[in-house]
């Protein structure tokens, strides 16, 4: 295809994304070292003959608003908002350093700082949850491919239903279930004879019921896609390894997975994505209390009646960096193998 | 297929069968109870006595003299016009799907019909936009929309879902496109197409079964959609998934909690049919990315 007719076939679809994501990023960069403006402060002296003269601040209004329109951007900060205390807080963790006498101390230190714990979270979420939706997916295909072929279909439309349902309505489901009034709260009660259990109370219930929901979401993709590579299963080799005396185990794991090993690559790097923006089940669990993430975190400072638009984008940028650092391995190799081709 | 020799013994199969019902009943039975639950009052559903009362509906029993009542979807569709929210819902969906299957489609069938260094370089970028969390991009939205007065109305709204949408759906009908054989727009180019004609001609008439299954992953995104619908509608603009969010906040004061469930419920619906109608084509659109790697 000439460079010319490619360039009108791709100018819509490039210049959606430019427009609406590329440029975006820049916004975002822009906006996280301007601060809003301070309001201009003015000083008034009353005179009173009996009492005699103080001096009031006041805001003065006008000269707010015209230099709030003046530089609509704020005032240029430089990183200073990606060093206080809701997001990196420098000075705060060089204060724990020295203060605590162990690394443990010092950890806990940091988890009283709000960005360090939703960091925590999402990354104790995305590592915890990738390796479990890949192994469920793994033993429900190898499950469902040993099915008689009339149930196979039944079994994967309820199986799609966790995956294809909009995650904050799955939140929600689940939430219910597993409130402390609810049907699977009740049993857990029972099963632990504790009438309190309460997920509301407990940080470590909470980030067990959300990772629960995490892998509940995702196996079915993971299911699907090793169901489509046990379909393609050389039956050649399988044969060969069954002649040579191998067990049904050795099997699966000296053929099957070896076979299976670019589609699990594959999961990984679609769910470490995904699952890093977790954001849906702390707002359906109504979680914030005892789990935040990096993507709740913005959306916490967007919402409501101020919107701190500077502190979301800072949160924004070290989440973008973020990824970036999650992708770096990923995208080093398919340059390696792009160099390999051409 | 399977040879005898190949055939499970009664023991595993027995564990396996065990495994798979446990799977369904995890998959599948949150839904059916609440869709069961909806029907029933709060202090049912949500019962601190004793937990049969779901089953039974004892409360419901006694406030409504049955053991249903459609109260709550009265509550969420008439008193709070949770039909409205509907209403937007679909338009967003019907324009989010239209617009990106239409760039899409010319983008996807471009990258998969030039060889030169530059497609690689734009997948990957768009690789790179697919892993970003689509809130990080929404403060950079906040400021022009404010300051245009875009802020609010589903136009803008429907754009910047089609723009987080394109990533994917390009990967998505490159990888359909490469498995449609170069030869049939060549050889319609020899014969004196230009390359939109041999596109229009030729590619159109065949691509529509990857194009039914990418319209397919764009709906989902778009009626999935929490993160930009909740920060960028208005009030009373708002799609479902937001509107019932926003029921979270106030309901569970006022003690409405049921609006709430059948709002949830309602907006299942569709997505259960989706799947009961177009399962082959979700399954074989989610490992076409995956096989091609």
């Amino acid at each position: 295809m000439r460079h010319k007719t490619f360039f009108w076939f791709i100018l819509p679809t490039a210049t959606a994304m430019l427009l609406f994501i590329a440029l975006p990023i820049v916004s975002v960069l822009i906006q996280s070292v301007f601060a809003p403006h301070e309001a201009v402060l003015r000083e008034v002296e009353n005179c009173t003959p009996l009492v005699g003269c103080t001096t009031e601040t006041t805001i003065d209004h006008d000269a707010t608003r015209a230099l709030r329109e003046a530089q609509p951007m704020g005032r240029f900060v430089g990183f200073e908002i990606f060093i206080d205390r809701g997001h990196l807080a420098f000075s705060e963790v060089a204060e724990a350093w020295s203060a605590s006498d162990g690394l443990g101390g010092f950890a806990d230190q940091l988890a009283n700082l709000p960005f360090y714990r939703a960091m925590a979270f999402t990354l104790t979420f995305t590592f915890v949850v990738t390796p479990l939706v890949i192994a469920l997916g793994l033993v429900i295909a190898l499950a469902v491919n040993a099915l008689h072929v009339r149930l196979k279909g039944l079994a994967i439309f309820f199986s799609l239903l966790p995956f294809i349902i909009t995650p904050l309505i799955g939140a929600l489901v689940l939430f219910w279930m597993i409130d402390s009034r609810g049907v699977l709260g009740s049993a857990i009660q029972w099963l632990a004879g504790d009438p309190d259990l309460s997920l509301k109370a407990s940080t470590g219930l909470m980030w067990v019921a959300l990772i629960t929901y995490g892998v509940w979401h995702s196996a079915p993709f993971a299911f699907v896609i090793f169901y489509a590579g046990l379909q393609t299963l050389p039956m050649d080799q399988i044969e060969a390894a069954q002649i040579d005396g191998a067990t049904r185990w050795q099997r699966v794991r000296y053929v099957v997975i070896p076979h299976l090993m670019p589609l699990v690559t594959f999961v990984a790097l679609i769910q470490i994505m995904d699952n890093f923006r977790v954001f849906e089940p702390i707002v359906g669990f109504n979680a914030s209390a005892h789990a935040q993430s990096l993507s709740w975190f913005i959306y916490n400072d967007l919402g409501g009646e101020t919107r701190q638009l500077s502190s979301a984008s800072a949160s924004s940028v070290l989440t973008i960096i973020g990824v970036a650092i999650l992708l770096s391995p990923v995208l080093v190799r398919t340059w390696r193998d792009f160099k390999k081709k051409t | 297929m399977a040879s005898r020799a190949q055939r499970l013994p009664p023991g595993l199969r027995i564990v396996l069968i065990g495994f798979i019902i446990i799977w369904l009943l995890m998959a599948a039975f949150p839904f059916f109870w609440t869709l069961w639950g909806s029907f029933k009052v709060e202090l049912d559903f949500f019962s601190i006595s004793n937990w049969t009362n779901a089953l039974t509906g004892e409360r419901t029993q006694a406030e409504y003299g049955r053991a249903f009542t459609g109260a709550g979807y009265h509550g969420s569709w008439v008193q709070e016009e949770f039909w409205r929210h509907v209403i937007n819902t679909f338009i967003v969906c019907f324009f989010v799907v239209l617009t990106s299957l239409t760039i899409g489609t010319l983008g996807g069938y471009a990258l998969s019909r030039s060889g030169y260094r530059y497609t690689f370089w734009l997948l990957i970028t768009a690789l790179i936009f697919r892993a970003m969390p689509p809130i990080t991009l929404v403060a950079g939205y906040m400021l022009p929309f404010f300051e245009w007065n875009l802020w609010g109305i589903l136009p803008t709204t429907i754009i910047v879902l089609v723009a987080i949408n394109q990533p994917f759906t390009l990967w998505m009908l490159h990888s359909f496109f490469q498995n449609i054989p170069k030869e049939l727009d060549e050889s319609a180019k020899v014969d004196g197409c230009t390359q939109f004609q041999a596109f229009r001609h030729v590619i159109i008439p065949v691509m529509w079964p990857g194009v039914i299954t990418t319209g397919l992953f764009s709906f989902l995104l778009a009626y999935n959609d929490f993160a930009v619908t909740t920060m960028l509608l208005s009030e009373n603009n708002r799609t479902m998934v937001p509107e019932i969010a926003a029921y979270l906040g106030t309901t569970y004061t006022e003690g409405n909690v049921m609006f709430a469930v059948a709002a949830v419920v309602s907006a299942t619906v569709p997505l259960f049919l989706l799947v009961m109608l177009f399962q082959r084509q979700i399954v074989s659109g989610l490992t076409a990315g995956a096989v091609k790697g």
